[in-house]
């Protein structure tokens, strides 16, 4: 049998293992990823816009796993390859499908974590109520909707230095947020500014989210065929930088 | 030691832009020994550590690892181990839970609880890898490297920053490793280190070889004494001594490099029978670096290089001659 098949599975198990507990131990992760986004949701809708849980519900999850995916791939990344990790592990026979599932996964069960905390607020203080099949599908859409902003945050960790990387991942994180009507519906937009956002991947994700809850029933197909673009975008980016980490001494 | 290489390399030549960081360099690394390569900062040391681990694309030469493998193949990884020069690892991970991930990797991978006992680890698996010593960090990457049971070892300056301690602690795991038959490359800056670990020696510099051998043979390619004496000969009869290449005075008397410390030292002794404090010192290795590279002064200020490579071409320029 192949060595590289055979010692696969174990590699992608401890490669998982390990980049979630290496992001749970850092609080410069976990804290603003997981509190960050259910903070701003209680205070905005909840407190402020009272009457919008459900739909706040799936915007301001939206904005919260776009950035557990941006942030866990995008800064440690960068960080990654300045420290050397990923020269190290390329050295080693790291499997580098591995090495971005364990990221992909981790990010994953922060983003399930991030829903997870959110549906407790707006079940418990915004009167929430869902199905359980709606409550488990908008965790999985919201899970799996991390696949293209885990692909942005690594073709971007490719490219940046770690001192650039968190300004430039937050100049594209909130405005993209904002753009995206997850904070302020993009009904209220002016029509300019509402055909932008309706081409962006945040704006999809939030769309999808709508629609497996029931909220809006909006053309869900175009909504996935949209993030399935922009995740085959993103991952030719990833493969153009990971090519071009070959041609320089990183 | 076994004279089958484990790795073969021909011609390897690579350039960063307009800067030639290797040229023509030929490297053979037999199972069971130590190569050291030796170099200034920007010798290309890493430059062909970073070929041979298939991190930088090949673009002139070849290289075969294990028969017939070429670097970064499946086949060759597997059977490779690197602890690099800058080697970060998710520092919050704990000594065993990195040892397991890179097990993980490996087909045939050590007992983590026997590598860490080897390691000199034992009583740190649970602590963070931030939370350890500079040592005890050093000693966990070599375990990482070794965790496979690799047959070729590759270790980039794996003892700078280490106390005497610590460092020989690491000689030791690297004996070891020798001993089972594992062919390794040896990049160091510590000279002391090469003579003690090497079985083979090769020196770069600006991406060449300059010369190659064992340890004594390298000491061997620069025959000079340094002969330190109090003596009322001034520096123009001290000068004209048999085989005395360079004079330097200094507040501890007179320096010497010669060519032949016997010679000098009988002469010496004929000229001023009152000469005192009469110490001779062989060439060591370090002594042969740095007039092989002719880049760096002796601690007394003396640049030994360039007087002897006049007269003494490296070992490669007599193969090439």
């Amino acid at each position: 049998m192949n060595i590289a098949i055979r010692t696969l599975p174990g590699a992608w198990m401890q490669l998982i293992r390990a980049q979630f507990l290496n992001l749970s131990r850092t609080p410069a992760y976990t804290l603003p990823t997981l509190l960050f986004p259910v903070m701003f949701y209680a205070f905005f809708g909840l407190l402020m816009i009272p009457g919008r849980a459900q739909f706040l519900l799936c915007t301001f999850a939206t904005f919260g796993v776009m950035g557990a995916a941006l942030f866990s791939f995008g800064i440690a990344i960068a960080m990654e390859r300045a420290q050397g990790w990923m020269r190290l592990l390329r050295a080693a026979p790291a499997p580098i499908s591995g090495v971005v599932t364990g990221k992909f996964v981790a990010a994953m069960l922060f983003a399930l974590a991030i829903v997870a905390l959110m549906s407790v607020l707006a079940a418990g203080l915004g009167g929430v109520r869902l199905a359980t099949g709606q409550w488990l599908a908008l965790a999985g859409v919201l899970a799996a909707g991390t696949l293209p902003f885990c692909l942005l945050g690594m073709a971007l960790g490719l490219w940046l230095s770690p001192s650039a990387a968190p300004a430039v991942i937050n100049i594209v994180y909130l405005p993209l947020a904002f753009l995206s009507g997850l904070w302020v519906p993009a009904s209220q937009f002016p029509a300019w500014l509402q055909a932008v956002a309706e081409w962006l991947p945040p704006y999809h994700l939030a769309e999808l989210a709508l629609h497996v809850t029931g909220t809006r029933a909006g053309d869900w197909v175009w909504s996935a065929a949209v993030l399935a673009a922009y995740s085959i975008t993103f991952a030719a980016a990833v493969a153009f930088g990971w090519r071009r980490l070959d041609g320089i001494r990183k | 030691m076994s004279s089958q290489p484990i790795a073969t390399c021909r011609g390897l030549a690579h350039r960063y832009g307009s800067t030639d960081a290797l040229s023509g360099v030929d490297l053979d690394l037999p199972a069971g020994a130590v190569t050291a390569l030796l170099g200034p900062n920007g010798a290309g040391k890493t430059t062909l550590i970073h070929l041979l681990l298939g991190l930088l694309p090949l673009r002139q030469g070849t290289i075969r690892l294990f028969g017939d493998r070429a670097p970064g193949a499946n086949g060759a990884r597997s059977r490779i181990g690197a602890m690099l020069q800058i080697s970060g690892v998710q520092d919050n991970l704990t000594v065993r839970e990195l040892v397991e991930l890179f097990a993980s990797f490996y087909p045939d991978p050590a007992e983590v609880a026997d590598l860490v006992e080897e390691c000199g680890l034992a009583g740190l698996e649970g602590r963070r890898f931030d939370r350890l010593s500079g040592g005890q960090k050093q000693r966990t990457l070599f375990a990482l490297a070794a965790v496979g049971r690799p047959g070729l070892l590759v270790l980039d300056e794996p003892t700078t920053g280490l106390d005497p301690a610590a460092r020989r602690r690491l000689w030791s795991a690297i004996e070891a490793r020798r001993a089972r038959g594992d062919a390794i490359l040896l990049s160091t800056h510590f000279m002391e280190e090469a003579d003690r670990l090497a079985d083979r020696v090769v020196v770069l510099d600006g991406g060449r070889v300059l010369a190659r051998g064992t340890p004594a043979e390298i000491r061997r390619r620069v025959p000079r004494d340094t002969i330190r004496v109090r003596s009322r000969l001034g520096a123009e009869r001290l000068s004209a001594l048999p085989g005395v290449v360079k004079v330097r005075d200094g507040s501890e008397g007179w320096t010497l490099l010669s060519g032949n410390g016997v010679a000098t030292t009988r002469a010496l002794l004929e000229a001023d029978p009152d000469a005192a404090e009469l110490e001779v010192r062989g060439a060591d290795l370090e002594t042969a670096f740095l007039a092989l590279t002719g880049d760096a002064p002796t601690d007394d200020g003396v640049r030994p290089g360039c007087a002897v490579r006049e007269d003494h071409p490296s070992l490669e320029e007599r193969e090439t001659a």
